[in-house]
């Protein structure tokens, strides 16, 4: 809470048995209790959901102005008030008994079978059983039983024995997920967590019904009677799969992660993450992780090779070369520095970039200004008057902003707009408006954007990019109506690269390259003469470089080329080509030399969240022997003979800080103009087309109980479309350009005329490799 | 008969008496004009001089109720009766329904105009299909007349009247269920503050009533509050209907004042079925404490029912003579709250499943004195801890029987059995028999 709310709020004195407590009104009476150190039992009660009052745990007695309740109350539903009293079952031999009674009562149906419950061990039930249950049962009767357990979706299974109907699971998918796919059925003791027959439970957020479930109700299917809990050990972490910035837990059994949880930040994610950043993490352990560097060699082949052989090579390789650098979005901050720190000292350019996707000189400007300056937080989504997505789609992009904006409507409407191809489901949950474009004519929607206020929230995507001129449509827009601006790429490590200097037109720090003063700032920090003044390229000049043979050789670190051009990995191919990966890629099969470099959980990190908020993560594995990337670059500059002397993540760390931020001449914005509208004849349509949360990403690899739950990939279509070409809902359309062409169920929905809409990246569906585009260029829609 | 004050069940015995014109023949749709023609707010504090007190049960005044709903709030109000008479042993608004479902019409109309909704829903339970088709008849033959819709009665007052039938759940008698389930969610009480005075269905400010306390309006306009409160005692005024069901000679309801005792009421219905003697009986439905023969000169009004350790209820007298096993009954009667717990709650959802399977072995004469008192435990633990009162229904037959027949109760278990012939109790046994 800002000291501004705080100020605003009344406050209230209560005595808790016998101990006075002051909290702000509307406080539960079970959270001031806990303010005192007082633990009342409790199982439907979560903070951040609305109180039920359903599992009567929490029941105290409460007397207000000397007059108590005839009956005992449940302390997670009544907030407190002045002059009120409260005895819990410290104090309450009534309060006790009404506790022991119903804790009696949760257990006459619950299963005996904590020895093979994923939950035992840290068990809610279990563990309050034990404060608040009697040593043996009294009830003689016949258990409850069903048929154990029921997959309500790929990933999670249900046990309804076990169920105490707590309703946590239910209300969490109806209040803050607003994906209400599971419900309470039945009823009486029959009651019980349902789906409906055809619609299971595909909702992004659907890992957090297992985390707050308080027994062993809900499982995930990919844990369940892995691990006992008293056998893992945790370590906080940050999620590595988007910008939201996740605090995360990562839970390892013997070297080996076994499951991770969201972590708590209230500025953040407060108690959630997605389904990605649950359970996306095999690739950690996959077959193809890398152990030991490679050399290829004589025969074409790559060869293990010793550390000192393979550094060896590479420092032949590059040394006096003209090189580039991919270092791809993924890379911690300290990583990014380090391949700013090597690009610019030991290989003396400036032909470095994180971008390992669409990108444009008119969004290298954006960054280095507008996006680099931007101090817009998740608190100002709590307090817009208004956000506005711009080639953003939370839902998919970045999943706990959609939670945050999401929480915002459900308690006081918030207004939402979108520019975007068609109202995804995320934006139908949101209710936002939608402004529907070809793609393109970006610049035109945002530039008629109206009723901005320095309280509204501009929230862009880095997809924005795309669409020339669009970016430069922001920045007028922000100057006109000074709202904030959020730019939310869709990657953990792009906003720490861009402010480590990973890219051709900064220094670390927010430095312009072009800047004398800047240069010598940084030179004088790295104990260099001077930094290379040459402008340089960006992903897709590196790249056409590399082919022309204007460039010797290649750095590329982390990057998927199918994420750049269907080409990239093709330009890679005239080139000396230095790996620097966790596993076995596209880009390791034509390297020279591959390094193999830590993964998140076996290195020590940050990365800057979209909102420029440091997320430090620890080493989750301490036995492996796998380095972070700048551990490596570090030893390679040292051998090229022009060491970047980064020895360790803390050293570097340091470093960062002691440079700390430009405070010298801003660079100022080079705008750009849009593209003109394309024409289309009958049976063409622009293509418009984002990747959707779960698909075939790579860091998704290896887990099918999580893929089970993507999205289907569609063909998105205007109903006057469909007419024309003679489709009903779900009949298959065909989407073709001069490369190759995908065939999909049509979706009809609200969009313009011109426009069709494809998933970038899914099972079916990759525009990419298959067209050759993302979007913007125009491609023929016929029925197949 | 001089105890009885017919005012609803005046003309029951008319074989068209639930016909629109045997309604109008006998003055129906006169308190409408009269009510149409005063301010809301002095029909408001018509009712509330007149005394009259929810006849659903809990016996809340109401035109208290009324005057809770916030006025000039620029919001829609709704009326909601409460029709799902679900309650063991009531069975009073389903006969006045059959019989004289106009006159819940009529209350309806003045109620909604009093305030000021222009939405009124009937929640009717959904087994009773002759008097859902009764009561859209009825609903149906006030449109026609113009009683419903648009400018009633040319007073420039609107009122829309839907009826909706319930999927039969007893919990749905709950308000704020019924409310829920009227949204089209599944039926559970809802957590309150908010009351539905504030935010009810919805959302908005909505009053609940009980088809009885609404058709017991018209007559206050007609007639007056001083008529209406020269009726009954002094705290419980009016007349109400009584129905008393079971070992009765002649069963039914009984429309008298309130304060009338179940010795005289078992004069007016004949008495004990022949050969028999009172055994114990429920002042109000299957949730209230039971009495026995020594309370049968309790005042059957709010105040004297709840001095004597029961309640009032919705005046449903169940009658049980001395064959009947009260094991059995309150066994019925648990397996019946079992079958109709919405789940929501612990102690009414596990408790009720496990009372039943306690009884079950008493009744089969198994356990032992111990037994009882676990018994009276648990149900210590779900009395006064559930969500809604339903689980205290659940507890009041077993803690008031334990009170009167803790003998018969061991009885069973010295015998091992239950010592009693159920075919004796029932209403085909041949008199006197065992």
């Amino acid at each position: 809470m800002t000291p501004e709310a705080l100020t605003e709020v009344e406050m209230i004195t209560v005595v808790i048995d016998g101990f006075e407590v002051t909290v702000p009104k509307g406080t539960l009476i079970i959270r001031a209790a806990e303010k005192l150190g007082i633990q009342i039992p409790r199982f439907c009660d979560h903070p951040l959901l609305a109180p039920a009052g359903a599992c009567r745990q929490c029941l105290v007695d409460v007397e207000i102005n000397g007059r108590a309740f005839p009956k005992p109350q449940a302390s997670c539903t009544i907030p407190v008030e002045n002059n009120m009293i409260v005895k819990t079952q410290l104090t309450s031999p009534v309060a006790e008994k009404a506790q022991k009674g119903i804790m009696e009562f949760l257990l006459i149906n619950h299963p005996l079978d904590c020895p093979v419950c994923d939950k035992g061990g840290e068990c809610p039930l279990q563990n309050q059983a034990m404060s608040t249950g009697r040593g043996e049962s009294r009830y003689e009767g016949v258990k409850r039983t069903f048929e154990k357990p029921v997959a309500i979706s790929t990933q999670v299974l249900l046990d309804r024995e076990r169920c105490v109907l707590c309703a946590r699971c239910t209300r969490f998918s109806d209040q803050i997920a607003g994906d209400p796919f599971i419900t309470l059925n039945e009823r009486g003791a029959l009651q019980q967590v349902g789906i409906y027959e055809k619609d299971p439970f595909e909702s992004y957020y659907s890992g957090n019904t297992v985390q707050i479930c308080p027994v062993g109700a809900l499982t995930g299917a990919s844990y369940r009677f892995r691990s006992r809990p008293f056998d893992l050990v945790s370590t906080p972490s940050a999620c590595e799969h988007c910008a939201s910035g996740c605090a995360i837990r990562t839970d390892v059994r013997r070297g080996k992660t076994l499951r991770r949880l969201a972590g708590e930040d209230a500025s953040v994610n407060e108690e959630w993450n997605c389904d990605k950043g649950r359970w996306a993490f095999k690739y950690l352990s996959s077959k193809e992780r890398i152990a030991t560097p490679l050399l290829r060699g004589a025969d074409g082949e790559l060869h293990e090779a010793s550390w000192p052989e393979a550094l060896a090579a590479a420092a032949t390789a590059l040394k006096g070369k003209r090189v580039g650098v991919l270092v791809g979005g993924r890379a911690t901050v300290e990583d990014a520095y380090a391949y700013s720190k090597f690009a610019r000292v030991t290989l003396g350019t400036n032909d470095i970039d994180f971008r390992a996707r669409s990108h444009s000189d008119e969004e290298a400007s954006f960054l280095a200004t507008a996006a680099l300056n931007a101090k817009t937080t998740y608190f100002d989504i709590d307090k817009a008057d208004k956000v506005v997505l711009l080639g953003f789609e939370p839902e998919d992009e970045s999943p706990i902003v959609f939670l945050r904006i999401f929480k915002q409507v459900k308690k006081r409407a918030l207004s939402v707009v979108t520019v975007a191809a068609f109202a995804s489901r995320g934006s139908q949950k949101l209710k936002a408006t939608l402004i529907p474009v070809v793609a393109g004519n970006e610049a035109a929607a945002i530039s008629a954007l109206e009723g901005l206020t320095e309280k509204s929230v501009v929230l862009v995507g880095e997809r924005l990019n795309e669409s020339a001129g669009a970016l430069s449509a922001v920045v007028e827009l922000l100057a006109k109506s000074n709202a904030k601006l959020g730019w939310i790429p869709r990657r953990s490590g792009e906003r720490g690269a861009l402010q480590s200097g990973a890219i051709a037109n900064l220094l670390p720090g927010g430095r312009p390259v072009s800047d004398p003063a800047a240069r010598v700032d940084v030179a004088a920090a790295w104990g260099v003469e001077s930094l290379p003044t040459t402008a340089g390229k960006s992903t897709a000049e590196i790249l056409a470089a590399a082919s022309a043979k204007e460039l010797d050789a290649v750095v590329v670190a982390g990057v998927d080329p199918l994420d750049i051009s269907a080409e990239a990995l093709t330009q890679l191919l005239n080139t000396y080509v230095l790996s620097f990966e966790i596993a076995h890629s596209a880009v390791t099969a034509i390297a020279d030399v591959v390094l193999p470099v830590a993964a998140i959980t076996e290195k020590s990190g940050s990365f800057l969240d979209w909102e420029g908020r440091p997320r430090a993560f620890t080493k989750a594995i301490e036995e492996s022997l796998t380095r972070s990337d700048l551990r490596i670059l570090s030893m390679l500059a040292y051998e090229m003979g022009t060491p970047i002397n980064l020895p360790s993540v803390a050293a570097t760390a340091r470093e960062i800080a002691a440079l700390g931020n430009w405070d010298g001449a801003k660079a100022s914005f080079t705008p750009a103009k849009s593209n003109k509208s394309l024409k289309l004849a009958a049976g063409e349509a622009v293509l418009s087309s984002w990747r959707l949360l779960l698909d075939l990403g790579t860091l998704q690899a290896g887990e099918p109980n999580l893929a089970g739950t993507a999205r289907p990939a569609t063909a998105n279509i205007s109903q006057s479309r469909a007419d024309s070409l003679g489709v009903a809902e779900g009949e298959a359309i065909t989407v073709s350009t001069a490369r190759g062409s995908i065939t999909l169920p049509a979706h009809i929905t609200a969009m313009a005329d011109g426009s069709v809409w494809l998933a970038r990246n899914s099972d079916g569906s990759q525009t990419i490799a298959t067209l050759g585009i993302v979007g913007g260029e125009v491609v023929s829609v016929v029925k197949a | 008969m001089t105890k009885l004050t017919p005012v609803l069940s005046a003309h029951w015995d008319e074989a068209d008496s639930f016909t629109i014109g045997a309604y109008k023949r006998h003055g129906g749709y006169g308190a409408v004009v009269k009510a149409l023609e005063m301010e809301p707010d002095a029909v408001i504090q018509l009712v509330k001089d007149s005394g009259l007190r929810g006849r659903g049960g809990a016996g809340f005044p109401t035109g208290m109720k009324w005057g809770f709903i916030p006025q000039g709030d620029n919001k829609d109000h709704y009326l909601v009766v409460n029709a799902d008479e679900s309650e063991p042993g009531t069975c009073k608004d389903m006969p006045l329904l059959m019989a004289n479902p106009h006159v819940l019409i009529e209350g309806i109309i003045i109620a909604s105009y009093a305030i000021r909704a222009g939405y009124a829903f009937i929640y009717i339970r959904g087994e009773v299909t002759h008097v859902v088709r009764r009561l859209q008849a009825a609903i149906a033959e006030a449109y026609a007349a113009g009683h419903l819709g648009k400018n009633i009665q040319g007073k420039g007052y609107d009122l829309e009247l839907v009826l909706h039938v319930g999927a039969g759940a007893y919990i749905c008698g709950e308000e704020t269920a019924l409310l829920d389930s009227l949204e089209g969610f599944r039926g559970q009480p809802r957590l309150r503050p908010p009351f539905p005075a504030i935010a009810g269905l919805y959302a908005k400010p909505t009053v609940v009533n009980n088809v009885e306390s609404i058709s017991s309006v018209p007559s206050i306009i007609n007639n007056g509050a001083e008529w209406f409160s020269a009726m009954g005692t002094e705290k419980s005024k009016g007349y109400t209907l009584y129905s008393l069901s079971g070992h009765v000679a002649n069963p039914g309801q009984f429309e008298a004042p309130l304060g009338i005792t179940l010795r005289e009421l078992l004069e007016l219905a004949g008495g004990i079925r022949p050969g028999h003697q009172l055994k114990f009986w429920t002042p109000g439905g299957s949730s209230t404490p039971i009495f026995t023969a020594e309370h049968l000169d309790v005042a059957l009004d709010y105040e004297g029912v709840s001095a004597a350790g029961s309640m009032l209820g919705t005046k449903a007298l169940q009658v049980f003579d001395e064959t009947t096993c009260i094991v059995r009954a309150v066994l019925r009667w648990t397996e019946f709250y079992k079958h109709e717990s919405c789940g929501k709650c612990t102690p009414c959802r596990e408790g009720t499943w496990w009372l039943v399977q306690i009884l079950r072995d008493l009744e089969a004469g198994i356990g032992t004195a111990a037994d009882l008192d676990k018994l009276l435990d648990v149900v210590d633990n779900i009395m006064g801890r559930s969500f809604c009162a339903l689980a205290d229904g659940a507890a009041s037959p077993i803690i008031s029987s334990l009170k009167y027949f803790r003998e018969e109760y061991m009885q069973h278990l010295t015998t091992g059995g239950c010592p009693f012939d159920p075919v004796a109790s029932t209403v085909f046994a041949t008199a006197g028999s065992r």
